[in-house]
Protein backbone atom coordinates (compact mmCIF):
# COMPACT_ATOMS: atom_id res chain seq x y z
CA UNK A 1 0.00 0.00 0.00
CA UNK A 2 1.65 3.13 -1.16
CA UNK A 3 0.55 6.05 0.91
CA UNK A 4 -0.41 9.52 -0.19
CA UNK A 5 -0.51 8.67 -3.88
CA UNK A 6 -4.11 9.39 -4.70
CA UNK A 7 -5.68 12.41 -3.11
CA UNK A 8 -8.47 13.74 -5.13
CA UNK A 9 -10.59 16.70 -4.16
CA UNK A 10 -13.83 17.25 -6.04
CA UNK A 11 -13.35 19.89 -8.75
CA UNK A 12 -16.16 22.35 -9.42
CA UNK A 13 -16.79 25.18 -11.81
CA UNK A 14 -19.13 27.80 -10.41
CA UNK A 15 -20.46 29.67 -13.40
CA UNK A 16 -22.43 32.82 -14.05
CA UNK A 17 -23.89 32.80 -17.51
CA UNK A 18 -25.58 35.42 -19.62
CA UNK A 19 -26.64 38.95 -18.82
CA UNK A 20 -27.05 38.53 -15.12
CA UNK A 21 -24.96 40.52 -12.72
CA UNK A 22 -26.17 38.98 -9.48
CA UNK A 23 -23.25 36.98 -8.20
CA UNK A 24 -23.73 36.97 -4.44
CA UNK A 25 -25.19 33.48 -4.57
CA UNK A 26 -22.34 32.24 -6.74
CA UNK A 27 -19.79 33.71 -4.34
CA UNK A 28 -21.47 32.15 -1.32
CA UNK A 29 -21.63 28.74 -2.92
CA UNK A 30 -18.03 28.99 -4.12
CA UNK A 31 -16.92 29.65 -0.56
CA UNK A 32 -19.05 26.87 0.83
CA UNK A 33 -17.55 24.45 -1.69
CA UNK A 34 -14.07 25.62 -0.86
CA UNK A 35 -14.68 25.15 2.85
CA UNK A 36 -16.01 21.68 2.10
CA UNK A 37 -12.58 20.88 0.65
CA UNK A 38 -13.48 21.19 -3.02
CA UNK A 39 -11.37 22.89 -5.64
CA UNK A 40 -13.47 25.66 -7.04
CA UNK A 41 -12.95 27.52 -10.28
CA UNK A 42 -15.12 30.62 -10.55
CA UNK A 43 -15.98 31.76 -14.06
CA UNK A 44 -16.56 35.44 -13.39
CA UNK A 45 -19.59 37.36 -14.59
CA UNK A 46 -21.39 37.58 -17.92
CA UNK A 47 -19.97 34.48 -19.54
CA UNK A 48 -21.44 33.01 -22.69
CA UNK A 49 -22.43 29.34 -22.82
CA UNK A 50 -19.39 28.68 -25.03
CA UNK A 51 -17.09 30.17 -22.46
CA UNK A 52 -18.62 28.06 -19.72
CA UNK A 53 -18.15 24.97 -21.85
CA UNK A 54 -14.55 25.88 -22.55
CA UNK A 55 -13.83 26.31 -18.86
CA UNK A 56 -15.62 23.11 -17.86
CA UNK A 57 -13.77 21.07 -20.49
CA UNK A 58 -10.32 22.52 -19.87
CA UNK A 59 -10.57 22.37 -16.11
CA UNK A 60 -11.99 18.85 -16.34
CA UNK A 61 -14.41 19.55 -13.50
CA UNK A 62 -16.55 16.92 -11.84
CA UNK A 63 -19.28 19.40 -11.10
CA UNK A 64 -20.60 22.35 -13.05
CA UNK A 65 -22.69 24.64 -10.88
CA UNK A 66 -24.55 27.27 -12.86
CA UNK A 67 -26.22 30.24 -11.26
CA UNK A 68 -28.96 31.93 -13.26
CA UNK A 69 -31.25 34.60 -11.94
CA UNK A 70 -32.14 36.20 -15.24
CA UNK A 71 -34.86 33.79 -16.31
CA UNK A 72 -32.96 32.76 -19.43
CA UNK A 73 -32.27 29.22 -18.22
CA UNK A 74 -34.39 27.57 -20.92
CA UNK A 75 -32.15 29.11 -23.59
CA UNK A 76 -28.78 28.91 -21.87
CA UNK A 77 -28.81 25.43 -20.34
CA UNK A 78 -29.41 23.54 -23.60
CA UNK A 79 -26.54 25.44 -25.20
CA UNK A 80 -24.19 24.45 -22.39
CA UNK A 81 -25.34 20.83 -22.50
CA UNK A 82 -24.80 20.71 -26.28
CA UNK A 83 -21.34 22.21 -25.91
CA UNK A 84 -20.32 19.68 -23.27
CA UNK A 85 -21.55 16.88 -25.53
CA UNK A 86 -19.53 18.28 -28.42
CA UNK A 87 -16.36 17.90 -26.33
CA UNK A 88 -17.28 14.48 -24.86
CA UNK A 89 -17.50 16.04 -21.42
CA UNK A 90 -21.25 15.77 -20.75
CA UNK A 91 -21.20 12.19 -19.50
CA UNK A 92 -18.83 12.78 -16.63
CA UNK A 93 -19.94 16.20 -15.49
CA UNK A 94 -22.60 16.65 -12.85
CA UNK A 95 -24.61 19.76 -13.69
CA UNK A 96 -26.38 21.55 -10.89
CA UNK A 97 -28.37 24.73 -11.17
CA UNK A 98 -29.07 27.50 -8.71
CA UNK A 99 -31.07 30.69 -8.81
CA UNK A 100 -34.61 31.57 -9.73
CA UNK A 101 -35.99 28.62 -11.68
CA UNK A 102 -39.79 28.37 -11.82
CA UNK A 103 -41.26 25.03 -10.77
CA UNK A 104 -42.81 24.37 -14.20
CA UNK A 105 -39.44 24.66 -15.99
CA UNK A 106 -37.69 22.14 -13.78
CA UNK A 107 -38.73 18.80 -15.31
CA UNK A 108 -37.61 19.91 -18.75
CA UNK A 109 -34.20 21.04 -17.45
CA UNK A 110 -33.74 17.83 -15.51
CA UNK A 111 -34.57 15.86 -18.68
CA UNK A 112 -31.80 17.71 -20.45
CA UNK A 113 -29.29 16.56 -17.89
CA UNK A 114 -29.40 18.93 -14.93
CA UNK A 115 -28.75 16.79 -11.86
CA UNK A 116 -30.41 19.04 -9.30
CA UNK A 117 -31.85 22.51 -8.92
CA UNK A 118 -31.34 24.54 -5.80
CA UNK A 119 -33.66 27.51 -5.44
CA UNK A 120 -33.91 30.19 -2.78
CA UNK A 121 -33.80 28.69 0.68
CA UNK A 122 -31.69 25.69 -0.22
CA UNK A 123 -29.13 25.11 2.50
CA UNK A 124 -25.40 24.94 1.94
CA UNK A 125 -25.17 21.62 3.73
CA UNK A 126 -27.79 20.15 1.44
CA UNK A 127 -25.99 21.35 -1.66
CA UNK A 128 -22.55 20.20 -0.51
CA UNK A 129 -23.96 16.83 0.51
CA UNK A 130 -25.64 16.40 -2.85
CA UNK A 131 -22.38 17.13 -4.66
CA UNK A 132 -20.44 14.72 -2.46
CA UNK A 133 -22.88 11.93 -3.14
CA UNK A 134 -23.40 12.54 -6.83
CA UNK A 135 -20.05 13.74 -8.15
CA UNK A 136 -19.16 11.28 -10.89
CA UNK A 137 -16.69 8.52 -10.08
CA UNK A 138 -13.56 8.74 -12.11
CA UNK B 1 -10.28 2.06 -32.04
CA UNK B 2 -6.68 1.04 -31.71
CA UNK B 3 -4.85 0.94 -28.42
CA UNK B 4 -3.14 -2.44 -28.63
CA UNK B 5 -0.75 -1.01 -26.13
CA UNK B 6 2.45 -2.53 -27.49
CA UNK B 7 3.49 0.61 -29.31
CA UNK B 8 4.51 2.32 -26.12
CA UNK B 9 4.62 -0.66 -23.87
CA UNK B 10 8.30 -1.53 -24.04
CA UNK B 11 10.36 -0.94 -20.99
CA UNK B 12 7.41 -0.25 -18.71
CA UNK B 13 6.23 -2.55 -16.01
CA UNK B 14 3.53 -5.00 -16.98
CA UNK B 15 0.13 -3.46 -16.41
CA UNK B 16 -3.32 -4.88 -16.70
CA UNK B 17 -4.49 -4.84 -20.29
CA UNK B 18 -7.41 -2.51 -19.72
CA UNK B 19 -5.27 0.15 -18.06
CA UNK B 20 -2.87 0.00 -20.91
CA UNK B 21 -5.58 0.30 -23.53
CA UNK B 22 -7.16 3.26 -21.79
CA UNK B 23 -3.82 4.87 -21.58
CA UNK B 24 -2.80 4.58 -25.19
CA UNK B 25 -6.28 5.60 -26.24
CA UNK B 26 -5.99 8.71 -24.10
CA UNK B 27 -2.55 9.40 -25.51
CA UNK B 28 -3.72 8.99 -29.08
CA UNK B 29 -6.69 11.26 -28.51
CA UNK B 30 -4.43 13.85 -26.94
CA UNK B 31 -1.98 13.73 -29.82
CA UNK B 32 -4.90 13.98 -32.23
CA UNK B 33 -5.88 17.27 -30.64
CA UNK B 34 -8.80 16.23 -28.45
CA UNK B 35 -9.28 18.84 -25.72
CA UNK B 36 -11.09 16.53 -23.38
CA UNK B 37 -8.23 14.02 -23.59
CA UNK B 38 -5.73 16.77 -22.75
CA UNK B 39 -7.84 17.89 -19.80
CA UNK B 40 -8.22 14.32 -18.58
CA UNK B 41 -4.49 13.71 -18.93
CA UNK B 42 -3.72 16.71 -16.75
CA UNK B 43 -6.29 15.50 -14.22
CA UNK B 44 -4.55 12.13 -14.07
CA UNK B 45 -1.25 13.88 -13.57
CA UNK B 46 -2.67 16.07 -10.83
CA UNK B 47 -4.37 13.18 -9.08
CA UNK B 48 -1.43 10.88 -9.57
CA UNK B 49 -4.04 8.45 -10.73
CA UNK B 50 -2.98 4.87 -11.44
CA UNK B 51 -1.06 4.74 -14.70
CA UNK B 52 -0.14 8.42 -14.77
CA UNK B 53 3.57 7.66 -14.72
CA UNK B 54 3.39 5.49 -17.79
CA UNK B 55 1.28 8.16 -19.44
CA UNK B 56 3.81 10.90 -18.75
CA UNK B 57 6.59 8.60 -19.83
CA UNK B 58 4.77 8.05 -23.14
CA UNK B 59 4.30 11.79 -23.54
CA UNK B 60 8.01 12.44 -23.23
CA UNK B 61 9.00 11.65 -26.82
CA UNK B 62 6.41 14.11 -28.12
CA UNK B 63 7.72 17.04 -26.11
CA UNK B 64 10.34 19.68 -26.74
CA UNK B 65 8.55 22.02 -29.11
CA UNK B 66 7.00 24.55 -26.78
CA UNK B 67 8.63 27.66 -25.35
CA UNK B 68 7.91 27.51 -21.64
CA UNK B 69 7.58 30.81 -19.80
CA UNK B 70 7.17 31.13 -16.05
CA UNK B 71 5.45 34.15 -14.54
CA UNK B 72 5.70 34.76 -10.84
CA UNK B 73 5.19 37.66 -8.48
CA UNK B 74 3.42 38.73 -5.34
CA UNK B 75 -0.38 38.68 -5.14
CA UNK B 76 -1.85 41.69 -6.93
CA UNK B 77 1.20 42.36 -9.07
CA UNK B 78 -0.88 41.73 -12.18
CA UNK B 79 0.28 38.29 -13.27
CA UNK B 80 -3.05 37.11 -14.58
CA UNK B 81 -3.69 40.30 -16.48
CA UNK B 82 -0.26 40.18 -18.10
CA UNK B 83 -0.74 36.52 -18.99
CA UNK B 84 -4.05 37.44 -20.59
CA UNK B 85 -2.29 40.07 -22.70
CA UNK B 86 0.41 37.61 -23.67
CA UNK B 87 -2.15 35.04 -24.78
CA UNK B 88 -3.91 37.71 -26.81
CA UNK B 89 -0.71 38.70 -28.67
CA UNK B 90 0.34 35.11 -29.23
CA UNK B 91 -3.04 34.31 -30.71
CA UNK B 92 -2.78 37.35 -32.97
CA UNK B 93 0.50 35.87 -34.22
CA UNK B 94 -1.31 32.57 -34.79
CA UNK B 95 0.49 30.74 -32.01
CA UNK B 96 -1.35 28.29 -29.77
CA UNK B 97 -1.13 28.78 -26.04
CA UNK B 98 -1.31 26.60 -22.95
CA UNK B 99 -1.52 28.18 -19.51
CA UNK B 100 -1.25 26.64 -16.07
CA UNK B 101 -2.46 28.90 -13.27
CA UNK B 102 -1.45 27.78 -9.80
CA UNK B 103 -3.24 28.90 -6.65
CA UNK B 104 -2.68 27.95 -3.06
CA UNK B 105 -5.12 25.65 -1.30
CA UNK B 106 -6.25 25.71 2.29
CA UNK B 107 -4.03 23.57 4.48
CA UNK B 108 -7.06 22.85 6.67
CA UNK B 109 -9.74 21.69 4.28
CA UNK B 110 -7.71 21.19 1.11
CA UNK B 111 -10.27 23.42 -0.59
CA UNK B 112 -9.30 26.19 -2.95
CA UNK B 113 -10.80 28.92 -5.06
CA UNK B 114 -8.85 29.02 -8.29
CA UNK B 115 -9.33 32.53 -9.54
CA UNK B 116 -6.76 33.13 -12.26
CA UNK B 117 -9.16 32.12 -14.94
CA UNK B 118 -11.38 35.15 -14.36
CA UNK B 119 -8.75 37.49 -15.76
CA UNK B 120 -8.47 35.59 -19.00
CA UNK B 121 -11.00 37.79 -20.69
CA UNK B 122 -9.28 38.60 -23.99
CA UNK B 123 -9.12 35.08 -25.31
CA UNK B 124 -12.05 33.49 -23.56
CA UNK B 125 -14.05 31.28 -25.88
CA UNK B 126 -10.95 30.56 -28.00
CA UNK B 127 -10.22 26.87 -27.56
CA UNK B 128 -6.68 27.33 -28.89
CA UNK B 129 -5.91 28.89 -25.53
CA UNK B 130 -5.97 26.06 -23.03
CA UNK B 131 -6.13 27.39 -19.49
CA UNK B 132 -5.87 25.02 -16.58
CA UNK B 133 -6.04 25.91 -12.91
CA UNK B 134 -4.08 23.81 -10.45
CA UNK B 135 -3.99 24.00 -6.69
CA UNK B 136 -1.16 23.21 -4.35
CA UNK B 137 -3.22 20.46 -2.65
CA UNK B 138 -0.93 20.55 0.34
CA UNK B 139 1.50 18.28 -1.46
CA UNK B 140 4.56 20.43 -0.92
CA UNK B 141 7.23 19.67 -3.44
CA UNK B 142 4.98 17.36 -5.43
CA UNK B 143 3.42 20.31 -7.16
CA UNK B 144 6.51 21.15 -9.14
CA UNK B 145 6.60 17.60 -10.47
CA UNK B 146 2.91 17.75 -11.36
CA UNK B 147 3.41 21.13 -13.03
CA UNK B 148 6.34 19.90 -15.07
CA UNK B 149 4.29 16.90 -16.15
CA UNK B 150 1.30 19.07 -17.06
CA UNK B 151 3.64 21.22 -19.16
CA UNK B 152 4.68 18.07 -20.99
CA UNK B 153 1.05 17.28 -21.74
CA UNK B 154 0.50 20.76 -23.20
CA UNK B 155 3.76 20.54 -25.13
CA UNK B 156 2.89 17.13 -26.58
CA UNK B 157 -0.57 18.42 -27.47
CA UNK B 158 1.22 20.90 -29.73
CA UNK B 159 1.01 24.19 -27.87
CA UNK B 160 3.57 26.68 -29.18
CA UNK B 161 3.79 28.63 -25.95
CA UNK B 162 3.23 27.34 -22.45
CA UNK B 163 2.88 29.80 -19.59
CA UNK B 164 3.12 28.82 -15.94
CA UNK B 165 1.65 31.38 -13.59
CA UNK B 166 2.20 31.20 -9.86
CA UNK B 167 2.36 33.37 -6.76
CA UNK B 168 6.00 33.85 -5.86
CA UNK B 169 5.80 33.12 -2.20
CA UNK B 170 8.41 30.55 -1.34
CA UNK B 171 10.66 27.69 -2.26
CA UNK B 172 7.81 25.63 -3.61
CA UNK B 173 6.93 28.31 -6.13
CA UNK B 174 10.55 28.78 -7.05
CA UNK B 175 10.74 25.08 -7.85
CA UNK B 176 7.72 25.48 -10.06
CA UNK B 177 8.96 28.37 -12.15
CA UNK B 178 12.29 26.62 -12.51
CA UNK B 179 10.53 24.25 -14.87
CA UNK B 180 10.24 27.16 -17.32
CA UNK B 181 12.82 28.15 -19.95
CA UNK B 182 12.36 31.82 -19.23
CA UNK B 183 11.38 33.14 -15.83
CA UNK B 184 9.64 36.51 -15.43
CA UNK B 185 9.18 38.11 -12.04
CA UNK B 186 6.47 40.72 -11.66
CA UNK B 187 6.96 43.48 -9.15
CA UNK B 188 4.34 46.06 -8.28
CA UNK B 189 5.65 49.63 -8.05
CA UNK B 190 6.48 51.29 -4.78
CA UNK B 191 6.84 47.99 -3.04
CA UNK B 192 10.08 48.38 -1.17
CA UNK B 193 9.26 45.42 1.01
CA UNK B 194 8.46 43.26 -1.95
CA UNK B 195 11.77 44.07 -3.52
CA UNK B 196 13.38 43.04 -0.26
CA UNK B 197 11.45 39.80 -0.38
CA UNK B 198 12.80 39.11 -3.82
CA UNK B 199 16.22 38.67 -2.33
CA UNK B 200 15.13 35.39 -0.88
CA UNK B 201 15.57 33.23 -3.90
CA UNK B 202 13.43 34.82 -6.54
CA UNK B 203 15.95 37.43 -7.57
CA UNK B 204 18.35 34.71 -8.62
CA UNK B 205 15.97 32.95 -10.93
CA UNK B 206 14.44 35.89 -12.80
CA UNK B 207 15.48 36.42 -16.41
CA UNK B 208 13.12 39.33 -16.76
CA UNK B 209 11.80 41.63 -14.11
CA UNK B 210 8.62 43.41 -14.96
CA UNK B 211 7.47 46.40 -13.01
CA UNK B 212 3.81 46.15 -13.85
CA UNK B 213 1.25 48.84 -13.13
CA UNK B 214 4.02 51.21 -14.17
CA UNK B 215 1.53 54.08 -14.36
CA UNK B 216 1.40 54.14 -10.57
CA UNK B 217 3.64 56.26 -8.35
CA UNK B 218 6.93 54.73 -7.35
CA UNK B 219 7.42 52.70 -10.52
CA UNK B 220 10.64 54.47 -11.47
CA UNK B 221 12.07 53.98 -8.06
CA UNK B 222 11.23 50.28 -8.08
CA UNK B 223 12.97 49.95 -11.44
CA UNK B 224 16.09 51.58 -10.05
CA UNK B 225 16.04 49.37 -6.96
CA UNK B 226 15.68 46.27 -9.06
CA UNK B 227 18.55 47.28 -11.32
CA UNK B 228 20.75 47.82 -8.29
CA UNK B 229 19.91 44.41 -6.93
CA UNK B 230 20.54 42.69 -10.22
CA UNK B 231 23.96 44.30 -10.45
CA UNK B 232 24.92 42.35 -7.39
CA UNK B 233 23.41 39.04 -8.19
CA UNK B 234 25.21 35.97 -9.37
CA UNK B 235 24.67 33.89 -12.45
CA UNK B 236 21.57 31.75 -12.33
CA UNK B 237 22.75 28.30 -13.25
CA UNK B 238 26.02 28.49 -11.42
CA UNK B 239 24.17 29.64 -8.34
CA UNK B 240 21.92 26.65 -8.63
CA UNK B 241 24.83 24.34 -9.21
CA UNK B 242 26.76 25.68 -6.29
CA UNK B 243 23.79 25.87 -4.00
CA UNK B 244 22.62 22.31 -4.42
CA UNK B 245 23.91 18.97 -3.36
CA UNK B 246 27.45 17.81 -2.92
CA UNK B 247 30.80 18.26 -4.51
CA UNK B 248 31.07 15.04 -6.46
CA UNK B 249 27.92 15.71 -8.31
CA UNK B 250 29.00 19.17 -9.20
CA UNK B 251 32.10 17.80 -10.83
CA UNK B 252 29.84 15.44 -12.72
CA UNK B 253 27.77 18.18 -14.12
CA UNK B 254 30.72 20.25 -15.18
CA UNK B 255 32.12 17.23 -16.93
CA UNK B 256 28.86 16.66 -18.69
CA UNK B 257 28.60 20.27 -19.73
CA UNK B 258 32.09 20.17 -21.11
CA UNK B 259 31.24 17.10 -23.13
CA UNK B 260 28.11 18.65 -24.50
CA UNK B 261 29.99 21.68 -25.69
CA UNK B 262 32.16 19.61 -27.97
CA UNK B 263 29.14 18.99 -30.11
CA UNK B 264 28.06 22.60 -30.41
CA UNK B 265 29.38 25.25 -32.70
CA UNK B 266 29.92 27.97 -30.15
CA UNK B 267 31.48 25.84 -27.43
CA UNK B 268 30.12 28.32 -24.96
CA UNK B 269 29.96 25.90 -22.05
CA UNK B 270 33.60 25.27 -21.45
CA UNK B 271 34.37 28.71 -20.19
CA UNK B 272 31.18 28.79 -18.23
CA UNK B 273 31.98 25.78 -16.09
CA UNK B 274 35.14 27.43 -14.95
CA UNK B 275 33.20 30.53 -14.00
CA UNK B 276 31.33 28.43 -11.52
CA UNK B 277 32.38 30.44 -8.51
CA UNK B 278 29.95 31.96 -6.08
CA UNK B 279 29.63 35.25 -7.93
CA UNK B 280 29.87 35.73 -11.64
CA UNK B 281 29.86 39.33 -12.67
CA UNK B 282 26.85 40.29 -14.72
CA UNK B 283 27.95 41.83 -17.96
CA UNK B 284 26.19 44.39 -20.03
CA UNK B 285 26.71 43.04 -23.52
CA UNK B 286 25.14 39.67 -22.99
CA UNK B 287 21.74 40.44 -24.44
CA UNK B 288 21.95 39.85 -28.14
CA UNK B 289 22.61 36.21 -28.78
CA UNK B 290 25.77 34.69 -30.12
CA UNK B 291 29.19 36.23 -30.24
CA UNK B 292 32.32 35.31 -32.12
CA UNK B 293 34.53 34.26 -29.22
CA UNK B 294 34.43 31.39 -26.77
CA UNK B 295 33.53 33.51 -23.79
CA UNK B 296 30.41 32.48 -21.95
CA UNK B 297 27.68 35.03 -22.18
CA UNK B 298 25.65 35.41 -19.04
CA UNK B 299 22.20 36.79 -19.68
CA UNK B 300 21.77 40.22 -18.20
CA UNK B 301 18.38 40.22 -16.50
CA UNK B 302 16.20 42.89 -18.01
CA UNK B 303 14.02 45.26 -16.06
CA UNK B 304 10.94 46.35 -17.96
CA UNK B 305 7.90 48.47 -17.28
CA UNK B 306 4.42 47.48 -18.34
CA UNK B 307 0.83 48.49 -17.80
CA UNK B 308 -0.79 45.15 -18.52
CA UNK B 309 -4.27 46.52 -18.15
CA UNK B 310 -3.91 48.96 -21.04
CA UNK B 311 -1.38 46.83 -22.91
CA UNK B 312 1.36 49.46 -22.64
CA UNK B 313 4.85 47.94 -22.75
CA UNK B 314 3.54 44.47 -23.49
CA UNK B 315 4.99 44.49 -26.99
CA UNK B 316 8.46 45.27 -25.63
CA UNK B 317 8.01 42.61 -23.01
CA UNK B 318 7.26 39.99 -25.65
CA UNK B 319 10.23 41.15 -27.72
CA UNK B 320 12.47 40.68 -24.71
CA UNK B 321 11.03 37.21 -24.21
CA UNK B 322 11.95 36.42 -27.81
CA UNK B 323 15.42 37.86 -27.30
CA UNK B 324 15.90 35.66 -24.27
CA UNK B 325 14.75 32.65 -26.23
CA UNK B 326 17.28 33.42 -28.94
CA UNK B 327 19.95 33.83 -26.32
CA UNK B 328 19.05 30.45 -24.82
CA UNK B 329 19.30 28.74 -28.17
CA UNK B 330 22.42 30.36 -29.54
CA UNK B 331 24.43 30.29 -26.32
CA UNK B 332 23.74 26.62 -25.69
CA UNK B 333 22.14 27.62 -22.45
CA UNK B 334 18.87 25.96 -23.35
CA UNK B 335 20.53 22.58 -23.52
CA UNK B 336 22.28 23.16 -20.24
CA UNK B 337 19.05 24.17 -18.58
CA UNK B 338 17.35 21.11 -19.96
CA UNK B 339 20.05 18.83 -18.61
CA UNK B 340 19.78 20.52 -15.27
CA UNK B 341 16.00 20.16 -15.29
CA UNK B 342 16.08 16.48 -16.18
CA UNK B 343 18.60 15.91 -13.42
CA UNK B 344 16.27 17.61 -10.95
CA UNK B 345 13.35 15.64 -12.27
CA UNK B 346 15.10 12.32 -11.94
CA UNK B 347 16.16 13.21 -8.42
CA UNK B 348 12.65 14.26 -7.46
CA UNK B 349 11.25 11.00 -8.78
CA UNK B 350 13.89 9.01 -6.96
CA UNK B 351 13.10 10.82 -3.72
CA UNK B 352 9.42 10.24 -4.16
CA UNK B 353 9.81 6.57 -5.02
CA UNK B 354 12.34 5.75 -2.38
CA UNK B 355 10.25 7.44 0.28
CA UNK B 356 7.21 5.43 -0.86
CA UNK B 357 9.32 2.29 -0.73
CA UNK B 358 10.43 3.07 2.79
CA UNK B 359 6.85 3.86 3.84
CA UNK B 360 5.74 0.47 2.56
CA UNK B 361 8.55 -1.23 4.39
CA UNK B 362 7.65 0.62 7.57
CA UNK B 363 4.03 -0.41 7.21
CA UNK B 364 5.06 -4.02 6.63
CA UNK B 365 6.97 -3.88 9.89
CA UNK B 366 3.95 -2.88 11.90
CA UNK B 367 3.69 0.80 11.00
CA UNK B 368 4.89 3.93 12.66
CA UNK B 369 2.49 3.66 15.59
CA UNK B 370 3.99 0.41 16.84
CA UNK B 371 7.47 1.92 16.68
CA UNK B 372 6.25 5.05 18.44
CA UNK B 373 4.90 3.02 21.30
CA UNK B 374 8.28 1.46 21.76
CA UNK B 375 10.06 4.80 21.54
CA UNK B 376 7.68 6.30 24.08
CA UNK B 377 8.21 3.36 26.39
CA UNK B 378 11.94 4.01 26.24
CA UNK B 379 12.68 0.69 24.59
CA UNK B 380 14.25 2.16 21.50
CA UNK B 381 14.99 5.49 19.77
CA UNK B 382 14.20 7.03 16.38
CA UNK B 383 17.64 6.34 14.94
CA UNK B 384 17.41 2.65 15.74
CA UNK B 385 13.93 2.43 14.27
CA UNK B 386 15.09 4.09 11.09
CA UNK B 387 18.07 1.78 10.80
CA UNK B 388 15.88 -1.27 11.38
CA UNK B 389 13.79 -0.31 8.36
CA UNK B 390 16.53 0.92 6.07
CA UNK B 391 19.24 -1.60 6.97
CA UNK B 392 17.69 -4.63 5.21
CA UNK B 393 16.87 -2.48 2.17
CA UNK B 394 20.46 -1.34 1.95
CA UNK B 395 21.73 -4.89 2.23
CA UNK B 396 19.42 -6.03 -0.57
CA UNK B 397 20.68 -3.26 -2.80
CA UNK B 398 24.31 -3.95 -2.01
CA UNK B 399 23.89 -7.66 -2.75
CA UNK B 400 22.19 -6.86 -6.01
CA UNK B 401 24.90 -4.42 -7.04
CA UNK B 402 27.60 -6.99 -6.38
CA UNK B 403 25.78 -9.53 -8.53
CA UNK B 404 25.75 -7.09 -11.41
Amino acid sequence: MSTGQTQRPIRCLVAKVGLDGHDRGAHVIARAFRDAGFEVVYSGLHKSPDEIVQAAVQEDVDVLGISILSGAHNTLIPKIVDGLEEYDAFEDTLIILGGIIPEEDRPELEDQGVGAIFGPGASMEETVEFVRENAPER
Amino acid sequence: MSGEGDKNGNGTEPKSESTRDDRSELLEDLLAGNHHALARTITKIEDRAPGYRELVSDLHEHTGNADVIGITGSPGSGKSTLVDRMAERYRAADLTVGIIGIDPSSPFTGGAVLGDRIRMSSTTGDMEVFFRSMSARGSLGGLSTATADAVKALDAFGKDRVIIETVGAGQNEIDIVKTADTVCVLVPPGSGDDVQMLKAGILEIGDLFVVNKADLDGADRTVVELREMIEGRSDRLSTLDAGHHDQGERGDRNGAAGKASEGTATGAHTGESSGDGPVTAVREEGTDGSSENDEPEPWTPQVLETVAKSGEGVEGFLETLTAHREYLETSGRLERQLRHRYAEEIRALLREDSSALVEDELAARGGIEASLDRVMAGETDPYTVSEAVIGPLRECIEDRREEE
